[in-house]
């Protein structure tokens, strides 16, 4: 079989691409490294750290779901209305990726503290999302958000308006075309973006910081260990979470190959 | 039953002025038009996909120009069939039933029944991605049918199908035309017009500039856009003098039947009605000429012969007498037509 020679110019970008392929795994190559199988296990058996992985992915899976359900008809509003401010709403949206977390932690803060009007009115029902897992959820749906709607409204743009104008020709309420053509044809994009927003949420630290220390969500958690035990404990403790995270997103990304080869 | 009075529109470039249109039911007509020229937009007009800057559309009497798309019941049949691609042919077909308040077996009896008109029943199962364009087209017709429009609008529905599944879907849109749809098919190719439709208006600046039935469209032209665009080659300027002489391009004379006594205007002559010879034949035909063939050009059915006679004229023959008379190119030959095949328009 003939093959074509690697000219000067491949072996540079094969060299220099495998610089950064190496600077990515070998900081996580070495922490697995470095921890051993005993650690490990007994970490996996820490109920804080069990807790605390259990809250992370609970959190940000019910902020995903909820903030999903006015993402995902605002990335469909966004694909097919021109309005005179679009470009400032789009800019708007890509704004909690640009500003640091942390002061992103500090508005959200701001927006829920018992002295502002949300605040107030959730404390008139016993309610203080400073602490609680609603302020966390607020905070990993504040950083992630952007990620679901860009691929939400790429996905609902790529769906031809034709399609769309003649099932309502065929007697389709817009409803239904939203929910049977816009949304089927975008929703490879959307799962996308869902599980994009899922997992920034997971690893968000800055934003959850400031508006909950407590209940410890695990990238706190690790921090904690870190600040008060040093590198030695923090360590497997993000070994188990690493693991985790990419089971779910492994488990995932193959769900939703499987619906598209289904659906194929 | 389907009426457009003064329809018109401005979409950046090209516009729309006072359409006026009326279909009767049962009626296949074709809107003939350039590419470009807003045939799409007339029927994303009559669909509703699209509000007109003035003008009503009336269906049955009453005005649908504000009238939600899903309630108008005029299907719209695009060129590019816009076939749902997460979806399979049976379900394509089922889309429109889906809210209907009807029993699931007589949903499925009528996508059988639709199915089976557009000869696609065993395509039911089918993805619809790995389908030819002439089968995208039948699920598009048959899902449009089974949602029971009055009038049908097809947007260029042979256009991009070869020859062979032409012939066959003209004879689906005639056998859907017959069962009692209207039809309102748009289209650049005036083969369709001939072939399929009762009524022809043809469509030109952003304006109708003939409309009527097709014999008539296309046996009296009313300009020369028309004669070209309806397939008319032999259209010429001439000056009437004396008043039953045509001199053509200021030189050739040709015999007339001026019996509106035109000083001056425009002739045609259809190729069909040209008889072409090797020698001078003797016949009632007053207007006989020697000339140089200077093209044949063949076609389907037939062969277009140019042949110059101090004007090109355009002189259609069919293959058997191509074969038997042997014309060649750069040989001479004669042509005959009588005076009264030469239409005059002033």
């Amino acid at each position: 079989m003939y093959k074509n020679k690697l000219s000067n110019f491949d072996i540079v970008l094969l060299i220099l691409g495998g610089l950064i392929l190496l600077f990515i795994i070998s900081p996580l190559l070495s922490m697995f490294l470095a921890t051993t199988p005993l650690q490990l296990f007994e970490t996996s058996k820490d109920p804080e750290v069990l807790d605390s992985i259990w809250l992370t992915l609970r959190v940000s899976f019910l902020s995903t779901i909820f903030f999903a359900i006015g993402a995902i008809p605002l990335a469909y509003f966004l694909a097919r209305t021109k309005f005179k401010f679009k470009r400032l709403v789009n800019g708007i949206i890509d704004l909690p990726i640009v500003i640091p977390h942390s002061a992103a932690g500090i508005a959200i803060l701001g927006f829920i503290s018992r002295d502002s009007v949300l605040g107030k009115a959730a404390s008139s029902v016993g309610l203080n999302f400073v602490g609680h897992p609603v302020g966390i959820a607020l905070a990993m749906a504040f950083v992630s958000i952007p990620f679901l709607i860009n691929a939400a409204r790429d996905g609902f743009s790529n769906v031809p308006v034709k399609l769309e104008k003649t099932a309502l020709n065929l007697g389709a309420s817009p409803v239904r075309v939203f929910f049977t053509i816009s949304l089927p044809l975008a929703w490879k994009n959307i799962l996308s973006g869902l599980i994009m927003m899922f997992a920034r949420g997971l690893s968000e630290f800055g934003a959850v910081v400031i508006v909950a220390y407590h209940p410890m969500i695990t990238p706190i958690l690790i921090y904690e260990r870190f600040g008060a035990f040093g590198l030695k404990y923090a360590r497997p403790v993000s070994v188990v979470f690493i693991i985790v995270c990419l089971v779910f997103f492994i488990l995932l990304r193959t769900l939703s190959k499987e619906k598209e080869l289904n659906n194929a | 039953m389907l009426k457009l009075k003064d329809i018109s529109i401005k979409l950046g470039e090209f516009q729309l002025k006072n359409i006026n249109l009326e279909l009767n039911k049962g009626d296949y007509y074709v809107l003939l038009g350039k590419s470009g020229v807003g045939k799409t937009v007339l029927l994303e007009i009559i669909a509703g996909l699209i509000k007109p800057d003035s003008g009503k559309v009336f269906q049955n009497n009453l005005d649908i120009t504000r009238e939600k798309i899903q309630k108008r019941k005029v299907g719209i049949v695009f060129q590019d069939y816009s076939i749902f691609p997460h979806l399979t042919v049976k379900q394509n077909i089922a889309y429109p039933l889906k809210r209907k308040k009807i029993s699931n077996s007589d949903k499925d009896e009528l996508i059988n029944k639709y199915a089976s008109l557009a000869s696609i029943k065993h395509l039911l199962n089918r993805n619809t991605q790995n389908l030819s364009g002439g089968e995208l087209q039948r699920v598009a017709l048959a899902r449009m049918l089974v949602s029971n429009p009055n009038c049908l609008l097809l947007d260029e529905p042979l256009a991009s199908l070869d020859i062979q599944l032409k012939g066959g879907l003209r004879n689906l849109l005639r056998q859907i035309n017959q069962s009692g749809v209207t039809i309102l098919h748009v289209t650049h190719d005036y083969e369709e017009a001939i072939a399929l439709s009762n009524k022809v208006a043809v469509l030109h600046d952003g304006e109708i500039i003939q409309k009527g039935l097709t014999k008539e469209v296309f046996r009296k032209p009313a300009n020369e856009f028309v004669a070209n665009f309806t397939g008319i080659k032999n259209f010429f300027v001439a000056e009437f003098t004396p008043i039953n002489t045509a001199k053509i391009n200021g030189t050739l004379e040709i015999n007339v039947s001026n019996k509106d006594e035109i000083k001056k205007g425009k002739i045609i002559i259809r190729g069909e009605e040209i008889i072409i010879s090797n020698n001078r034949i003797e016949s009632s035909a007053t207007n006989n000429f020697k000339g140089k063939i200077k093209q044949i050009i063949p076609y389907l059915t037939n062969h277009e012969i140019i042949i110059d006679i101090g004007v090109d004229l355009s002189v259609v023959i069919s293959d058997e007498s191509l074969q038997k008379f042997k014309f060649k190119e750069k040989s001479e030959a004669w042509v005959s037509f009588k005076s009264t095949a030469i239409k005059i328009i002033p």
